[in-house]
């Protein structure tokens, strides 16, 4: 479902990504760890286009990712992006943050977009916040909205860059809850996290990465407790 | 001393009675001008934010052309050498000159206002696919104008205080009248009192104005805090 082959993404003379190469199969749940600036957050970026790669190739679906393409607002629609930051639209209400790309992307009448919207928000327990506006919620609850604005949207992968970073403590749950049933749906999803706890339980593989490489990946019993690599059982040591 | 205040008082009603008919003129030209300043401004605005260089140049010289030259030459520049030209009418000309002056302000502020929403917005925007121009309409430029609302009223009651500018080419708004009165009755002092007082009670007016819109227009969660 996504081929990442060879992929080089510079800022200037800083490599944020050099030369990565990653396949994810469709509703696999890859996890990717590592440490501060290693480049997790530009390869998530790269993969729909908000940063253009140098060399290599990125291939979702049979489609080459190509930031300057005309058309490229149509692949990114189907891939949905979480951010740390949560950036929800502060002039919109929950229910008008979710609805707003399914209007004016996918096209779809308001009843249609509100159906869907609040189909979603029943799921995450979110029906109570419907027309409340975003600065209103709590951290834990703007990023579920985040998740379901990027969900009615049907993406077929879902992106998810430290989206609990952000959060107390006591609201990390509940996202990643939510995070976990979409992977138990099937939901092809790349993560960047620190959440060891929930790689563990939902990951099929975790990747660990180190200044722009990928420097093991496995599943997360082989990362977690028998990682190779010694800088991989250094990153582990200081994380946990 | 009575004599005199009743004759003050005489004096001054009719100077009123003769000014508040063009009241509504300078409203006019006022509140015509600067629609059109508010259209170019936008459209100047989100020009000069164009990924296109030339776009971008091109928006930002008119910017600093426009904003370049006093407003007093404009309006001779648009009625005596443009008008004679495509054969504009004093109105024509007095609220074309407002106008293109007005819209490059507008343009800057405007375009600070579109900077000044976060990075974040765009991508989330783009991430769920949609196009610069979707992401523009829908996005930033309604937080935009909820910034922008206190310099754009801010411009507003200025240039319904340069609309007294208009005058000069015998456009009949309310300065031209307060000379029309002055030049019968010689009395300038009282004359030009109440030409300022006039002008005084319509900006203080707006600007009452455009406080209660703001309460009414602040969304709750947002602008609350920044107003
Ligand atoms: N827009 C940018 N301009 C310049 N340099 C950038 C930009 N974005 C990222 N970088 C640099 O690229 C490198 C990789 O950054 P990236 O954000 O991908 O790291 P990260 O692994 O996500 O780190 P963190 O865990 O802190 O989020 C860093 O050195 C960073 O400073
Ligand atoms: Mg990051």
């Amino acid at each position: 479902m996504i081929k990442i082959k060879n992929v080089v993404c510079r800022f200037g003379n800083i490599i944020a990504v050099n030369g990565i190469s990653l396949d994810v199969e469709r509703g696999e749940v890859v996890v990717i760890i590592g440490p501060s600036g290693s480049g997790k957050s530009t390869i998530l970026r790269c993969l729909n286009a908000l940063e253009e790669i140098d060399s290599g190739e990125i291939i979702i679906d049979n489609f080459r990712i190509d930031k300057n393409q005309k058309d490229i607002h149509q692949i990114r629609l189907e891939i949905g992006m979480v951010f740390q930051q949560f950036n929800l639209f502060p002039h919109l209400t929950v229910i008008d943050n979710i609805m707003l790309a399914q209007k004016v992307v996918r096209r779809r009448s308001k009843e249609e977009a509100h159906k869907k919207g609040m189909g979603l928000l029943e799921q995450v327990g979110l029906l109570d916040k419907v027309d409340v506006y975003p600065e209103q919620l709590s951290g834990g609850q703007k990023q579920r909205v985040a998740i379901v604005r990027a969900l009615a949207m049907d993406p077929k992968i879902m992106l998810f860059d430290e989206v609990t970073s952000a959060l107390d403590p006591e609201m990390i749950g509940e996202v990643l809850e939510t995070m976990k049933m979409l992977a138990v749906r099937g939901m092809t999803m790349l993560v960047v996290s620190h959440e060891l706890g929930f790689a563990r339980e939902v990951a099929d593989r975790v990747v660990f990465m180190e200044a722009g490489k990928i420097i093991e990946s496995g599943t997360p019993e082989k990362i977690f407790d028998n990682p190779s690599r010694p800088r991989t059982k250094d990153f582990l040591n200081k994380v946990l | 001393m009575i004599d005199w205040i009743c004759e003050q008082i005489v004096l001054y009603w009719d100077i009123f009675k003769y000014l508040i008919p063009v009241v509504p003129w300078t409203a006019l030209i006022t509140v015509t001008s600067f629609a059109l300043a508010l259209v170019l401004g936008l459209i100047i605005g989100v020009l000069r934010l164009s990924h296109n260089r030339a776009i971008a140049f091109i928006s930002g010289a008119y910017v600093n052309i426009i904003r370049g030259v006093p407003l007093l030459v404009h309006i001779f520049f648009i009625y005596f050498g443009l008008g004679s030209l495509l054969n504009l009418d004093r109105f024509t000309a007095g609220v074309l000159a407002v106008g293109i002056c007005y819209s490059a302000y507008l343009a800057e502020i405007f375009r600070s206002g579109i900077d000044a929403i976060a990075h974040g917005q765009y991508e989330a925007a783009m991430s769920l696919g949609m196009t610069r121009f979707q992401t523009l309409r829908h996005v930033i430029i309604p937080q935009s104008l909820r910034i922008v609302i206190p310099p754009v009223a801010n411009e507003f009651i200025a240039s319904l205080k340069d609309s007294s500018l208009v005058s000069i080419i015998g456009l009949r708004e309310l300065t031209r009248a307060g000379r029309e009165y002055y030049s019968q009755n010689f009395t300038d002092f009282q004359t030009w009192f109440l030409v300022g007082l006039l002008y005084l009670v319509m900006t203080l007016t707006l600007t009452r104005l455009v406080k209660y819109l703001e309460s009414v227009y602040a969304v709750k969660g947002f602008g609350s805090s920044r107003a």
